[in-house]
């Protein structure tokens, strides 16, 4: 990992309220360094299982990093208050997000970012799995500054039909991106395919979007999730520092 | 990956737990995905719950897929062992694919 003078040992983690899609109060997780700023912020979006352990392991890793970060509970609605693996299955099976929901409420996790005093206005969003596509997805619909998709399916690609959770793919937004996107993937993954990051590759080449993609051999779906066997340390490590230089680069000064 | 396919049935019948106690289910959820706590990369897992009382109200499952065969196969089995008269559809339950 590649230190910068942000960095912090110091940090506040706690679980808080925000305003979120249709003006409705959800949880979320924030963890902040210490100190006055000014510095970034960075939404964090879970991934299809929940709002868990680990997610928040994430959110505290970027406050270390030194950014005020959080991560929205996106199933707060279906489930309040209930264990992240049960309020993931209520949420899946009541059909997953809407799109237009998650729109707002990472909106509103930015607003809140930007609203603390510590702020310098920039604002990254990352996500994992399903919320690999829903940062790309936020970052067509929202102004921020730097987006990281990690091995979302669907922002190409043809979903399944005739299931309960509804999502469609992204290259009709595409268009639309107002934020420069890191992406790591896996080349063992299927969903996204290493064809399907070639063709997200080419219509943002096309578009005009700057981007930045890296790929990595040896790792599939989930390479990040220490606490799952798709865990890949190389393949992890080297994409923390992409996201470190990343992040410093779009949410510095 | 996550594949968003998800199916789902309605169902009649108890189930055990949380906290060791019995409960009605009316709900199954079917999808193969990642777990939550089983060791592999993907699972077929299956949750029955009562979504009136509430998102705990949940018995979960999380099978590989060879295991997850083997159990269909199993169910298979005991079901065509049952006397013919509860083999009708009215006795086994409505089923839908929501």
């Amino acid at each position: 990992m590649i230190e910068s003078s942000a960095m912090s040992e110091t940090l506040c983690a706690e679980t808080i309220r925000i305003t979120g899609y249709g003006a409705d109060e959800i949880e979320a997780y924030a963890a902040r360094p210490a100190g006055d700023g000014p510095r970034g912020g960075v939404v964090v979006i879970h991934h299809m299982p929940g709002y868990d352990r680990a997610t928040k392991e994430i959110a505290r890793r970027f406050a270390e990093l030194g950014y005020d970060a959080i991560c929205p509970n996106l199933y707060w609605r279906e489930a309040p208050g209930a264990a992240p693996d049960d309020a993931a299955a209520t949420a899946r099976a009541k059909g997953g997000v809407p799109d237009e929901r998650l729109v707002g409420d990472v909106g509103g996790a930015a607003a809140h970012l930007r609203s603390l005093p510590s702020s310098n206005g920039k604002i990254g969003v990352i996500g994992y799995c399903s919320g690999g596509r829903q940062s790309v997805l936020a970052a067509c619909n929202l102004d921020l500054d730097a987006a990281v998709d990690c091995y979302g399916a669907f922002v190409v690609g043809t979903p399944p039909e005739g299931f309960p959770l509804q999502v469609s793919n992204l290259v009709g937004q595409l268009p639309n991106l107002r934020a420069p996107l890191l992406g790591l993937f896996g080349n063992e993954d299927s969903h996204p395919s290493p064809e399907q990051v070639d063709e997200l590759d080419q219509i943002l080449d096309d578009e005009g979007k700057p981007h930045e993609f890296h790929r990595y051999d040896g790792a599939g779906h989930a390479f990040f999730a220490v606490d799952r066997p798709s865990y890949r340390v190389a393949a992890a490590n080297d994409g923390w520092e992409r996201i470190s230089t990343f992040f410093s680069t779009y949410l510095g000064g | 990956m996550c594949t968003y396919a998800t199916v789902k049935v309605a169902i009649e019948g108890s189930a055990k737990g949380p906290g060791g106690g019995w409960f009605h289910v009316t709900d199954g959820t079917v999808y193969f995905d990642h777990p939550v706590h089983a060791m592999a990369e993907h699972t077929l897992n299956i949750d029955f719950t009562d979504p009136s009382k509430g998102p705990s109200a949940r018995v979960a499952v999380e099978l590989t897929a060879a295991s997850a065969r083997e159990l269909v196969a199993a169910i298979q089995a005991a079901l065509a062992s049952a006397p013919e008269e509860t083999r009708t559809p009215a006795a086994t339950g409505s089923r839908e694919r929501r």
